[in-house]
């Protein structure tokens, strides 16, 4: 037998089974944040069938992917969402969905403290009406606030409250931290990415230089008690890295499965270079995880290029593919965001109007949410940039 | 620090599952709805070995731990039982 490496260049390296994925279920949302990811709005009349869904629910039974984190769109306004849920579950395959909250009524949040094995995820991006709703839309805030005061009278411990960190609410995570501990829910903030209709906003709601540091101190000062799925590992070149293990675990341990079962490398990596093959085809979702050779590339060994002699490099391993994708730089330099400010420079000779354009969108035409806090829309957080690696003990 | 009984039976818990790796295994709980890495094939066997076994020591020594490794072997056990991987046999 070869020698077992250490467990992230195992993971480096793929795995036969993803250890979690994200799947969207619908392109459908009754929401039009101006950074969501996948461009949602409108429901594809090719998405997945009942009946499809729940034979890619049997593949990832087979396999063993023991949970995955659904979202969309908004994945609640399906109407077999319920019944998928159900079925996922008693074919142990784990659920834990993002939504807005707007099905999150009393009776369904009783349903959901009842059950082990399903766990809920309640997108907000502001700390207050007025910044939530800037990105996310009039009445989002009151509409998730409602979920949240449901699933806490249901009973219902430990949800999630996903907050996507931008420019016009960094200066609130002790106010997020504070609704979380209200509700008895966990906080979980993820990276904003330049991703789907975030391609868009993300000049006006990436955090500053200085917000970076901010939120790098805020996380270490809260250790282990708040979750990041460990999406900010780009962060971890500012000095001792953050919980988890720093790993970008696209189409090596994790990736997205869309509405119409286009399977891609990860949920910020709509666009066809990251676009490994679809759950319809011949071999089904197993198929394309173990055979593509999209996803065979990403297993192989990478290089740094222009980041492999910086000091930091071991720590951020040159940040997120698809933040580097959706705003023109090349895979092997540095991160948009890199701390060290090489991306900075690194944007300014990126050509305007170069950047990949993202290859679907199903944005709601004619309607999109104003920003009118600061200026543009944001995009909604998706499901499996939880790294399966967060919150491990090891 | 450790107060792991390693001479006590244990067994895994009835709502997790377990996935075999190269380097050992995916474990994860239904219930608690977390996952823990098992990092060496040597502890998969200990752990796969925990219900036919008398006492953890047994399951150890079975699956191939000398006594120079105990000591690690019973920390990692101790992890497993503090996130409810594994749990005393007569809490069933």
């Amino acid at each position: 037998m070869t020698a077992v490496l250490p467990l992230v260049d195992e993971f480096a390296l793929g795995l036969d089974a993803p250890i979690c994925l994200t799947w969207e279920l619908t392109y459908a949302c009754n929401l039009s944040c101006v950074h969501c990811l996948s461009s949602s709005g409108r429901r594809d009349p090719r998405e997945l069938s009942t009946d499809e869904c729940k034979a890619v629910i049997d593949e990832l039974e087979r396999m063993q992917v023991f949970y995955v984190n659904i979202g969309g769109g908004e994945p609640t306004v399906r109407p077999d969402f319920w019944e998928l849920v159900d079925y996922a579950t008693e074919h142990h395959v784990g659920v834990k969905f993002s939504t807005n909250g707007i099905k999150i009524t009393s009776s369904v949040a009783e349903r959901l403290a009842a059950s082990d094995y399903v766990d809920v995820q309640i997108s907000l991006d502001g700390a207050t009406a007025e910044v939530n709703d800037a990105v996310r839309g009039v009445g989002s805030f009151a509409t998730a606030i409602r979920a949240m005061e449901n699933l806490h009278a249901a009973g219902m411990k430990n949800f999630k409250i996903s907050v996507v960190c931008t420019r016009q609410n960094i200066g609130q995570l002790d106010e997020f931290k504070a609704i979380a501990d209200k509700y008895g829910a966990q906080l979980r903030l993820t990276r904003l990415r330049p991703s789907g209709r975030g391609a868009d906003t993300w000049d006006e709601l990436h955090p500053l230089p200085a917000q970076q540091r901010q939120l790098y101190d805020w996380l270490v000062a809260h250790g282990e008690g708040v979750l990041t799925g460990d999406s900010f590992f780009h962060l971890a070149a500012f000095g001792s890295a953050l919980p988890g293990l720093n790993l970008c675990g696209a189409g090596r341990v994790v990736c997205l499965i869309d509405p119409v079962g286009d399977v891609y490398a990860c949920p910020f990596a709509i666009h066809d270079n990251f676009l490994a093959g679809n759950v319809r085809s011949e071999g089904g979702f197993q198929g394309v995880w173990q055979t593509s050779s999209l996803f065979a590339s990403l297993r192989e060994p990478q290089t740094g290029g222009a980041c492999s002699s910086c000091s930091a490099f071991d720590a951020c391993r040159g940040g997120c593919m698809a933040a580097k994708f959706f705003t023109g730089l090349p895979l092997d330099g540095p991160d948009p965001e890199c701390v060290k400010g090489y991306g900075e420079s690194a944007l300014d000779s990126v050509e305007a109007g170069s950047q990949p354009k993202p290859s679907l969108d199903h944005s709601h035409t004619g309607k999109r949410t104003q920003l009118t806090l600061i200026s543009a829309p944001s995009r909604p957080d998706r499901a499996c940039d939880e790294n399966p690696l967060a919150g491990l003990s090891l | 620090m450790n107060n792991f009984d390693l001479d006590a039976g244990w067994r895994l818990h009835p709502q997790v599952a377990v996935r075999p790796e190269r380097f050992g295994a995916l474990l994860y709980h239904f219930g608690t709805r977390r996952l823990s890495f098992v990092k060496t094939p040597t502890l998969l066997r200990v752990v796969e070995g925990l219900a036919d076994a008398r006492s953890a020591r047994t399951a150890c020594v079975e699956a191939g731990v000398d006594v120079a490794q105990m000591p690690s072997y019973a920390k990692a056990l101790q992890t497993l039982a503090a996130s409810q991987m594994i749990a005393p046999k007569e809490a069933a």
